[in-house]
């Protein structure tokens, strides 16, 4: 892929404190598995995300490590007990060892 | 198709591609992630320890018809609070020519130990989801997978 990935994150601006959010990220990606061939058979080598990892304030809240059999524009959804106001920070880490940032700012009334 | 040409009976020639298509399954199967490769992979991580069973909602559809994008859905049971939570929960698929799939690390905060993905199964096989409490105990629960297209490419 030649874009960079573009993430994207929904999630909700306001909560109630001590309310459970739903947190959905998605990113575009190819996630190359290196288990396929190309025309001439040379196996086209490994590209995937291979970390997820949401921060809230600084402090890490949820990872995932992705292996090959994740698939293409990976999707990721996880929760949050929302107890003050903050932000989140969320990195998706590439094999190339670039990292795509996103950052979301939730309210707790 | 040589064998076309020898006088078959329709039973015989369907049984013969019955067995001719038995052996590339065979064959192919080869290349793949086995349980005992699962077994290994848990044991990498844990050790001998025994997994209880329980706890642990492993959702996954049935049939797949597309193994390129799987849904995989996990919960495990927890209050989720600082003495006691889901610290890690790993997904592995057992016929995929790698048995990870995904592993996930849950922290208090979460409140829920809960997560969503979606992965590429190469063919129909069962899906193992093991879950680490923060007491070290450990919980596991399998679902099967029938899968109509595989999604590994080759």
């Amino acid at each position: 892929m030649t874009a960079k990935p573009i993430p994207k994150v929904r999630l909700q601006a306001q909560a109630k404190a001590g309310e459970i959010i739903e947190i959905k990220t998605l990113i575009a990606h190819e996630m190359e598995s290196g288990q396929r061939k190309d025309v001439s058979g040379q196996i086209i080598p490994r590209k995937i995300i291979n970390r997820f990892i949401a921060a809230f304030n600084g402090k890490p809240v949820f990872e995932a490590e992705w292996h090959p059999a994740i698939s293409a524009n990976p999707y990721q959804s996880f929760f949050f007990k929302a107890v003050e106001s903050g932000e989140f920070t969320f990195t998706w880490k590439d094999d190339d060892g670039s990292e795509y940032v996103t950052v979301n700012k939730l309210t707790v009334a | 198709m040589d064998f076309m040409s020898i006088e078959h009976s329709r039973r015989e020639t369907l049984r013969l591609a019955g067995l001719a298509g038995l052996a590339l399954i065979v064959t192919s199967s080869g290349a793949q992630a086995t349980p005992d490769e699962v077994s290994a992979a848990i044991a990498k991580l844990y050790g001998e320890k025994k997994p209880e069973s329980g706890k642990i909602k492993l959702d996954v559809p049935e049939i797949a018809e597309n193994g390129l994008v799987v849904p995989v859905n996990v919960e495990v049971e927890s209050p989720m609070t600082d003495a006691d939570y889901v610290k890690a929960v790993h997904i592995f698929a057992e016929g995929n020519p790698l048995p990870n799939v995904v592993s996930y690390k849950f922290t208090p905060a979460c409140g829920k130990a809960a997560a969503s993905a979606r992965m590429r199964l190469a063919q129909t096989q069962n899906i193992i989801c093991l879950a680490e409490m923060s007491n070290g105990s450990l919980y596991k629960a399998s679902a099967s997978v029938k899968v109509t297209i595989g999604g590994c490419g080759g």
